[in-house]
């Protein structure tokens, strides 16, 4: 009952919504980067949202499957294929033991997100199973997947599981799959640069006018020194706060911390509980998904909003993520 | 220094709320955001995720869809605002939990703190002065952050100031006692880092189980206890 990990890809782990209630402690929140993706893909094979996912960044790993399995691949494109034949995303695909899952590069986008039917059968680490890399507790023994690793498997039947999910697993030989998936949703435009809307950040006031334009005018790209804790972005340095360092406080995910030299980083989900740089703005909470899928040398530009814009564009794109999950749930219910 | 004014409210994003109850950092402030922050983690809001105090301010995370639907607003950020300033005026001045005293008992210099000698020589002291003064000190925990139970001291002598090393460590070992600028604290887990080491304790600063617990609170009063290398040895082979 498991997924046996021949070569383990860019960087894969198992990451969940995130450890939460634990931050006045100073335990980060980790999680998955796209978290839109991640619960779809959760969806798909009749999971709840906060089931660990396999999180694969950039170059995906290849995995053999040792039992019948009922996975879904959501958020980027990484050519997925089983046993030669061309995996679909965005919808539930058995696979028969045996079987051999081969990912390669993203091609749109910088993270896939794999679930499987009844989830990975791994401990809970303070109340996530999320992977802390820095840390090393969570998901395998703290770490990203290495050859060799065995990641182990609920059993389908023994699960509260969807109907759908049930009858592809019944399926009697091949890859299978049906007819219908979901709609892609956070899709990176294909035209660069990606726009990503932020809003004011803790010491929004205390940059100057000047700076402030900087942030909103400016064309950036994402360093290919960034990971999961967070984006270095290459471009306009944005003149620095005059009065220079500021007392450590709590920073939330897409912070825009403007460093001395003034070239932004962007807090992902890696994150310190805390952070010393004075924070220009912050990514609306509805493009952290796309500021999740931006990948080194991507180009980005950054679009001030309203807090209410953002909360307005947030409960949209709840509105149609809740018309996904009822569809998944009214089909085969 | 009015530390019984009302505590200001800043946006930062859209989904945390960060209450500064005083521009500077100050004994009394300190107090009173424990004391919130005490009271705000005793008394979950809907939809808050974490609450957590800095020095002078406090930061509170919320799910605003969840807050939104709660409250039915469409401004989730002026409900959690409202909510917790509320929380924040019945708070008491002072936190209940009374601060403790701790004693964390280091091994100085050789393998447990190779920077030792250099942090002398910077200092135009002795190693000797500079353990005297180092565990001379009382130290107060300002804020935990950065990783789990990892401690900002306040209090390091300030002839133990030293700038962080231009080439960062790669691997700290846990328990790793370090100076980098005008702060002094602990390491819990092992880590790359730039700080200057100066020595090593074999206490465990942060469990990872269920009910995690770190060593250390803000508003604890921290000392260093020098030990031999042979007592390190021991503390480290007994069972925890």
């Amino acid at each position: 009952m498991s997924l046996v990990v021949e070569r383990p890809g860019l960087l894969t782990s198992l990451q969940d919504l995130g450890r939460f209630g634990r931050q006045h402690l100073g335990v980060p929140v980790n999680g998955v980067m796209d978290e839109v993706s991640h619960r779809v893909a959760n969806w798909l094979v009749g999971n709840e949202a906060d089931e660990a996912s396999l999180e694969l960044t950039i170059s995906g790993p290849t995995l053999l499957v040792q039992t019948d399995v009922v996975i879904a691949v959501c958020g980027a494109d990484m050519g997925g294929r089983v046993d030669g034949e061309r995996l679909p995303q965005w919808r539930p695909v058995r696979i028969p033991a045996g079987a051999r899952i081969e990912f390669g590069r993203a091609a749109l986008g910088a993270r896939a997100y794999l679930a499987v039917a009844a989830g990975f059968d791994i401990a809970v680490t303070m109340d996530s199973r999320s992977t802390a890399l820095r840390g090393g507790y969570g998901g395998i023994r703290g770490r990203a997947l290495r050859k060799g690793d065995s990641l182990p498997l609920r059993s389908i039947e023994e699960a509260h599981t969807a109907r759908w999910v049930r009858l592809l697993a019944r399926a009697q030989h091949g890859i299978s799959y049906p007819n219908w998936s979901v709609t892609r949703v956070n899709a990176l435009g294909v035209e660069a640069p990606q726009t990503i809307r932020v809003v004011p950040g803790r010491h929004w006031q205390a940059f100057s006018v000047a700076a402030r334009e900087q942030l909103a005018g400016a064309e950036y790209r994402v360093s290919p020194d960034s990971d999961r804790m967070g984006f270095r972005l290459d471009g306009f340095a944005i003149e620095a706060r005059k009065s220079g360092a500021v007392a450590s406080e709590a920073v939330p995910m897409g912070a825009i911390q403007v460093p001395h030299g003034g070239q932004p980083i962007v807090l992902m989900a890696d994150r310190q509980t805390t952070g010393g740089y004075p924070v220009i703005a912050v990514v609306a909470s509805a493009d952290l998904t796309l500021m999740a899928q931006l990948g080194p040398r991507d180009r980005l530009r950054f679009e001030l909003i309203s807090l209410a814009d953002s909360y307005r564009l947030l409960l949209s794109r709840e509105r149609e993520l809740t018309k996904i999950h009822e569809a998944l749930l009214a089909r085969l219910a | 220094m009015t530390s019984a004014s009302a505590p200001q409210c800043f946006p930062a994003g859209d989904r945390t709320l960060v209450v500064e109850f005083a521009r500077q950092p100050g004994a009394l402030v300190a107090a009173r955001v424990r004391a919130a922050a005490e009271y705000l983690l005793a008394r979950p809001l809907t939809g808050v995720l974490d609450v957590v105090p800095a020095q002078a301010s406090l930061a509170v995370h919320f799910d605003p869809l969840v807050v939104a639907a709660h409250h039915d607003t469409p401004d989730p950020m002026q409900a959690i605002t409202h909510a917790v300033l509320q929380a924040c005026l019945k708070a008491p001045a002072a936190p209940k939990a009374r601060s403790r005293q701790i004693e964390i008992p280091v091994c100085y210099g050789g393998e447990h703190g190779e920077d030792l000698a250099e942090i002398a020589a910077r200092a135009g002291i002795g190693v000797d002065d500079v353990i005297r003064l180092h565990s001379g000190a009382r130290y107060e925990v300002q804020m935990l952050g950065f990783m789990p139970g990892f401690a900002y001291l306040g209090g390091l002598d300030r002839k133990l100031a030293a700038p962080r090393r231009d080439v960062p460590r790669k691997r700290i070992p846990a328990g790793t006692v370090g100076i980098g600028g005008e702060q002094t604290g602990v390491y819990p887990f092992e880590t790359p880092g730039g700080w200057n080491l100066i020595a090593r304790t074999p206490l465990i600063l942060f469990r990872i189980d269920a009910d995690a617990r770190a060593l250390l609170a803000p508003g604890d009063e921290v000392r260093f206890v020098a030990i031999t290398a042979r007592e390190f040895d021991a503390m480290k082979a007994a069972p925890a």
